[in-house]
Formats: structure tokens, C-alpha cells, sequence
């Protein structure tokens, strides 16, 4: 048992938490919440895997490390544009839900975009 | 070491559960970034202290920072989202399938090859020829330098996307709410304080990047966050995304790159190639021209949709 395997597993452990919250919890945010913790759990198993390719003076292989890096901020990116398009669901309807049997929400009178 | 790495792992593990099951979005998003901290600490004892930098800075900082203004912005919406709920038999099929995806996971990652398949010797062996010592950079700027254009690229095409869910009325304007400016306030006080030391940090983590951990993603996002912090204490506004310079300065960096691609097409045989000897310079050229235009875009994204028309 080393390091790269108790946090490959712990990724493991990680990824399957984000999979429930994103089936489980109704709010969109707390989807986006979840598969952040997804995506770092993929990370950290890929961290994990980088650790075991040590070698060369090196204490991890440089090569999915750097791809670590970009997936950051990839993830980054990706929640920022999920969170602007849920604040402007929210801006337009006033509610958030994803639910296709909810009640319309009425319609904000202040919405100068509507049509 | 093996106990405190476990503990550390039982930690994210726990601080991910009640990521997941909290009730209060709010205390989930705290958790959330507690437990990017947490990781940042694990990527330093998996010998990768420029993913920790990056994880404290975007995927714990800048993530973080999202979700909060998100979560505080959504409250309202809070009670009615509990009344949706799934059942138990929802959550039973989901706990079957994360249960599902883990226990896959975890054989991958107990039968994994041995000895493992690695790149390290091919990085040590190349890594003279870029003349920057840390092998990081020499990955993200010469040997995947593709990855490091498209990744630059694909933030410019997020934040189109996160600036197209404007309403007509205020397309061109300013993103966020207006801050006002409490001249005695605490966060005007740091705000006036802060910056001048945050720019030299994100300077030198910019620049030490060559050699040592860093670099210019790490550094763009301390100089971001220099700048939000005197949005928010409402010492500056935003601009309006309309702004040419703005347009200019997001895009600078990404053409810098990609005309120094075709240069190496011409004078090194492929697109993103540099000539022998020229590496090291147009290399700090690519990081120079990219930082200020990642730092611009970065705190735009973190700042959103425009919110407020630009008719002053």
C-alpha cells in the first residue's frame, strides 16, 4: 500500500460520491457541486497514476501532470459557463428546477428581454 | 507516512460526502472549498507541486469564489428545490450505481500495470533542448504545446458562451453588480493594500515557472483575483465587454501563440516546432503574451453575463 494506491483509491471512493449527488440532490448547483467533486476525483486518479510513473529524477511523470493543469482550468471554464447559464435561468424565470412537471413560474414582469 | 496519508484521505473523502449530502447549499459550497485545500495538500504529497498551485488557485480558489457568489444569488430558489427530492427508490438505484463506479474504479486501480508505463525518462531526456528546468513547462510549451494553445482557446470559447446568456438589453455592458465604495471599510482597506503585493507574487510565480513550480496560469489567476478585489471593494468597475481594448487584450495572447506556431512552421518544419536555440526565448515570448490575456479572462468569467447596460 503506497501513496498512489491510497489515493487512487480514494479518487475511486471520490468519483462515486459525485455520481450519487449528481443522480440525487434536485438543485442545479448542487449537480455542478458534484460533478466538480467527480472531476477531481478523475484528477486525483490520474495524479495517482502520474505518481507511479516516477522516475528520471523526477517525483512524478511531468507529462499527465501538465495535462492535470489544463484540465483544471478546462473544469474551471466549464463550471463558470454552467453557473452563468443557471443564474440566467434563474433571471428569466425565477426559479431554477429541472423538473418537467413543475408548474410554470410566472413570468417576471421586469424582464425587458422576453421577447 | 502511510497513516497520515490515509487520515488525508479519509478527510476528502468525508469533506466529499457532505459536498454531496449537505442540506444547505451554502454549507456545501464551504465544504466545497475546504476541500479543495485538502487536495491541494495531496497534490503536494503526490510530487506535484504545480498542480497544487493550480489547485489552490482555479480549482479550489477561483471555483470556489463561482459557486459562492452563485450559491448566495440562488437562496431564494433553496425551499422550493428540497420539495423535488427523489424518492427512495431513486436513491437506492443511484447508491447501486456510484457503488458501481467506484468498486470499478478501485480494481483499476489495484491491477494497474507493473512496472508503470511512464514518460519521465523521455521528459528528462528532452528536456535540455527546451532550456527550462521545470519539466511542467517544458511539457505545457514544447512537447504538448497543442494541449496549451487549445486550452487557451477553449477558456476564450467559454467565455463567449458565458457572455452570449446576456439579455438583449444589456449585451456590451458591464458584468456583475455595481459594489459601493466604503472608504473606511475593511475591504477597501485591503483592497488598497493588497494588490501591490499580489501582482509581485503573481509576477514571481509567473516567472519562476520556468525552473521551479509555477507559472503563467498560477500567476494570471493571484493578478485576477488582485483585480476582483478592488471590484468588489468598489475602488474600479468592470469594464463593458464592449470595450476594444478588452476585445484586443483576450485575444492578444492566443494569436502571440499561434503566429509563433507559424513562425516554427516555416522555420523549424512544423506548426508550434521552434528552431534549435530558440526555444528557451520564444517560449518566455508564448508565456508573456498569454498571462495578461489569461488574468483578463479568468476575471471575466468569474465575473459573468453582463448585468448592467453601458449607456455613461
Amino acid at each position: 500500500m503506497n501513496d498512489a494506491t491510497i489515493f487512487g483509491l480514494c479518487a475511486a471512493v471520490l468519483v462515486g460520491l459525485g455520481v450519487y449527488g449528481l443522480i440525487v440532490n434536485p438543485q442545479p448547483l448542487r449537480k455542478i457541486l458534484a460533478f466538480n467533486v467527480v472531476g477531481s476525483g478523475v484528477f486525483l486518479l490520474l495524479g495517482a497514476i502520474a505518481r507511479r510513473g516516477a522516475g528520471a529524477g523526477f517525483g512524478g511523470d511531468p507529462v499527465p501532470q501538465a495535462l492535470l493543469i489544463t484540465g483544471i482550468v478546462v473544469a474551471f471554464s466549464a463550471t463558470a459557463l454552467a453557473v452563468a447559464l443557471l443564474l440566467r435561468l434563474h433571471d428569466a424565470t425565477g426559479s431554477v428546477t429541472l423538473s418537467s412537471d413543475a408548474p410554470p413560474p410566472p413570468a417576471p414582469a421586469a424582464d425587458v428581454d422576453a421577447a | 507516512m502511510i497513516a497520515a496519508d490515509a487520515s488525508v484521505a479519509l478527510l476528502i473523502v468525508a469533506l466529499g460526502a457532505w459536498v454531496v449530502v449537505a442540506r444547505a447549499t451554502f454549507a456545501a459550497v464551504t465544504g466545497f472549498l475546504a476541500y479543495g485545500l485538502l487536495l491541494t495538500l495531496v497534490w503536494v504529497r503526490l510530487h506535484g507541486v504545480d498542480v497544487a498551485l493550480t489547485e489552490a488557485a482555479i480549482g479550489g480558489g477561483l471555483t470556489g469564489a463561482l459557486l459562492i457568489g452563485a450559491a448566495a444569488r440562488l437562496r431564494n430558489t433553496e425551499a422550493a428545490a428540497r420539495a423535488e427530492r427523489p424518492g427512495r427508490l431513486v436513491r437506492a438505484v443511484a447508491a447501486l450505481a456510484a457503488l458501481a463506479v467506484t468498486a470499478a474504479l478501485a480494481v483499476c486501480v489495484l491491477t494497474l500495470p507493473v512496472p508503470a508505463p511512464s514518460l519521465a525518462r523521455e521528459v528528462a531526456a528532452n528536456l535540455a533542448a527546451t532550456e527550462v528546468g521545470n519539466p511542467i513547462t517544458g511539457v505545457l510549451l514544447a512537447f504538448r504545446s497543442m494541449d496549451t494553445l487549445l486550452e487557451a482557446i477553449v477558456l476564450l470559447f467559454a467565455l463567449i458562451g458565458v457572455w452570449s446568456v446576456a439579455p438583449d438589453g444589456v449585451w456590451g455592458g458591464r458584468p456583475g453588480p455595481q459594489h459601493r465604495l466604503d472608504p473606511d471599510g475593511i475591504l477597501a482597506y485591503i483592497a488598497r493594500v493588497l494588490p501591490p503585493i499580489g501582482i509581485i507574487v503573481g509576477m514571481y510565480v509567473f516567472w519562476v515557472g520556468a525552473d521551479h513550480p509555477g507559472g503563467k496560469f498560477q500567476g494570471a489567476t493571484i493578478i485576477a483575483a488582485m483585480w476582483l478585489l478592488t471590484v468588489m471593494a468598489g475602488l474600479t468597475d468592470m469594464p463593458p465587454i464592449s470595450r476594444r481594448w478588452l476585445r484586443i487584450g483576450l485575444v492578444a495572447g492566443p494569436l502571440a501563440f499561434i503566429a509563433i506556431g507559424l513562425y516554427g512552421a516555416v522555420a523549424a518544419g512544423a506548426f508550434l516546432a521552434y528552431p534549435a536555440g530558440f526555444a528557451k526565448p520564444l517560449i518566455v515570448v508564448i508565456e508573456l503574451a498569454l498571462m495578461p490575456s489569461l488574468a483578463l479572462v479568468l476575471a471575466l468569467m468569474l465575473a459573468g453575463a453582463p448585468q448592467r447596460s453601458d449607456l455613461r
